[in-house]
């Protein structure tokens, strides 16, 4: 069933805030013309908004792919940044490691990976230190 | 009724075609065909942009003529309160209120008073804490209709109290009725409009089964003569009822500020209305209860169908919320308890940008949709009578429109037939060869 899975990619820039949530908004409007539940839609463009912006804000950029089927929306958000250390840490509450400058622009508060695992279905994270992260977000439709 | 009401109608023989109004609708609700703009009715949320915008003056709101009043026995005018703000300052609001008796109203009721009552039921409802976070105003129809047509998620936080129009309706005609001034059947309530979106809410109500207004009058079809009126009668000082607090709401921020607590956001200007309730939906909007959102910039004194300049007027009605008593201010509910102001129908989401109701259907027109716009010239020109290329591809895929509606396309199609011609052009019949240009030493076997 090739022909009923939709692929999109999108290059995110390091540190650019102008074209930040572009991907995951973009993704959001394409959602909507599909019909998809609109609950559904927000989860998935909440979670692939905080990883996009994990992505400008710590990965140095990166690229999301995503695919999506009548059954599932799969989002792959992958950098070569610095890694995360502890991903358990990471994923608290509240924790974060954004420097001062972005958190006064509102972002870095360190809810973006508990964000992402609150309407995420599915959440894997590769990262290794000193290489990058892939943060793997599946949604399902149903 | 249609299925779709809509106050804001083209004026055929005043559109010339152009594009300004295709790119200024917020949902995209508008395409040039054949030389005149053609507004998609279910996309369509009467929010009054392209009134303001088209320079022929070719798009309307439908109101109701003056005269209209006439088929009641007892008329009563509702006038928002941005009417305040369209006459010099030296008119008080009994010389305007006043007016309107002058031109055959037996009886006006401020909405600016019931405005009041519906901040303190907005009050009781924040202090209950049973709602969602944030709480979005209701106010303005405009907004409410975005939110159904574009933001699904955000219907849960509507405020669903009735708008001060309805509650000021309901008010004065339980009043009337009470008093045994008139009959039901031979009162007639009308309301004084800066906005088309509001005779949409009359005609079409979403909140309940019928408005309790009979007619909507626009402001700009009702103000000459009403300044005719204001000149010729003595003020009637006890018809100013309503507070500061009601009558500010004709600005932006009006509504919020009666609120008393500094955890509110006002936004005016549908577009950016728009960016605020994404904000909204990110989940990204903290720390604030309530959100006043209101389609035209300024709030209501920038709305449609008035006859002054907004910044004018907000300087007119700073006047008269200075001159207001505080002590008006209703801080009690002339009902058993705000639940009777609460909304009786709800709101239904109204997909509109949904390409087909079978899910692999409309992947596979998105599919196609993107690989269009991909190919086309990216220029957002308008030409095509679409207000993008993005929405053109769109059409062409639910079948509204050809890729040769793009004047680049067809360019370049023509173009290239031209290029065919030529080349056609350019070869011999063999028996008139003799230079043989078609072939070089024609192989033919």
């Amino acid at each position: 069933m090739s022909d009923s899975i939709i692929n999109l990619s999108y290059n995110i820039p390091a540190n650019d805030f102008t074209f930040a949530g572009e991907a995951s908004s973009n993704v959001k409007k394409m959602l909507s013309q599909l019909g998809i539940n609109p609950m559904v839609i927000k989860r998935a463009a909440i979670a692939m908004y905080e990883a996009e912006i994990n992505a400008v804000i710590h990965g140095g950029g990166g690229i999301a792919d995503i695919q999506i089927s009548p059954e599932k929306i799969f989002i792959c958000i992958k950098d070569e940044g610095p890694g995360i250390p502890d991903v358990e840490v990471a994923m608290q509450e509240g924790y974060s490691t954004a420097p001062e400058y972005i958190r006064e622009m509102g972002f870095g508060a360190g809810m973006g990976l508990p964000n992402i695992k609150r309407y995420a279905d599915e959440l894997q994270i590769d990262t290794e230190v000193g290489k990058g992260t892939t943060v793997k977000i599946t949604i399902n439709i149903n | 009724m249609d299925k779709y009401f809509h106050s804001v109608t083209l004026d055929e023989g005043r559109c010339r075609g152009c594009t300004n109004c295709i790119k200024r609708c917020p949902t995209e609700a508008i395409r040039v065909r054949k030389s005149k703009a053609r507004i998609i009715n279910e996309r369509c949320i009467d929010c009054g942009e392209c009134i303001r915008i088209c320079p022929y003056h070719a798009k309307k709101a439908i109101s109701d003529p003056f005269e209209s009043i006439l088929s009641y026995k007892y008329r009563i005018a509702i006038p928002a309160p941005t009417l305040y703000g369209q006459f010099k300052s030296n008119y008080t609001r009994a010389h305007i209120l006043s007016g309107l008796k002058g031109l055959g109203f037996n009886e006006v009721y401020e909405v600016a008073r019931a405005a009041e009552i519906v901040s303190e039921a907005t009050r009781r409802i924040i202090e209950e804490e049973n709602f969602l976070r944030p709480l979005i105003s209701s106010a303005c129809p405009a907004v409410v209709r975005l939110i159904q047509v574009r933001f699904p998620n955000l219907i849960g936080n509507i405020l669903k109290l009735e708008s001060p129009m309805e509650v000021a309706a309901k008010i004065i005609k339980k009043e009337i009725i009470n008093k045994n001034i008139a009959q039901p059947d031979d009162i007639g309530v009308f309301f004084i409009t800066p906005c088309a979106a509001k005779v949409t809410s009359v005609k079409a109500p979403y909140e309940k089964a019928r408005s309790a207004v009979d007619g909507v009058i626009a402001i700009n079809d009702i103000f000459l003569k009403l300044t005719n009126a204001i000149n010729s009668i003595k003020p009637d000082k006890s018809l100013e009822q309503a507070g500061f607090e009601g009558i500010r709401w004709a600005s932006s921020g009006g509504e919020s500020l009666a609120l008393g607590s500094d955890k509110h956001l006002a936004v005016d200007g549908i577009h950016n209305v728009i960016t605020i309730l994404e904000e909204i939906e990110k989940d990204r909007l903290e720390d604030v209860d309530f959100v006043e959102a209101l389609a035209c910039v300024g709030g209501c004194l920038g709305g449609p169908l008035t006859v002054e300049n907004a910044y004018v007027a907000k300087t007119r009605l700073k006047k008269h919320i200075d001159n207001a008593k505080k002590g008006h201010v209703a801080k009690h509910i002339p009902f058993d308890k705000y639940e009777e102001i609460i909304w009786t129908s709800d709101l239904k989401h109204r997909p509109i940008m949904k390409l087909d109701e079978d899910i692999a259907a409309a992947m596979r027109k998105l599919e196609r949709m993107e690989k269009i716009n991909m190919e086309l010239p990216g220029l957002d020109c308008g030409a095509c009578g679409a207000p993008s290329c993005r929405a053109l591809a769109e059409d062409i895929v639910r079948g509204n429109a050809d890729e040769t509606d793009c004047i680049f396309k067809l360019r370049s199609k023509v173009r290239d037939l031209a290029m065919q011609m030529a080349e056609l052009e350019a070869k011999m019949p063999p028996v008139m060869d003799r230079n043989m240009t078609n072939n070089e030493g024609d192989d033919r076997k």
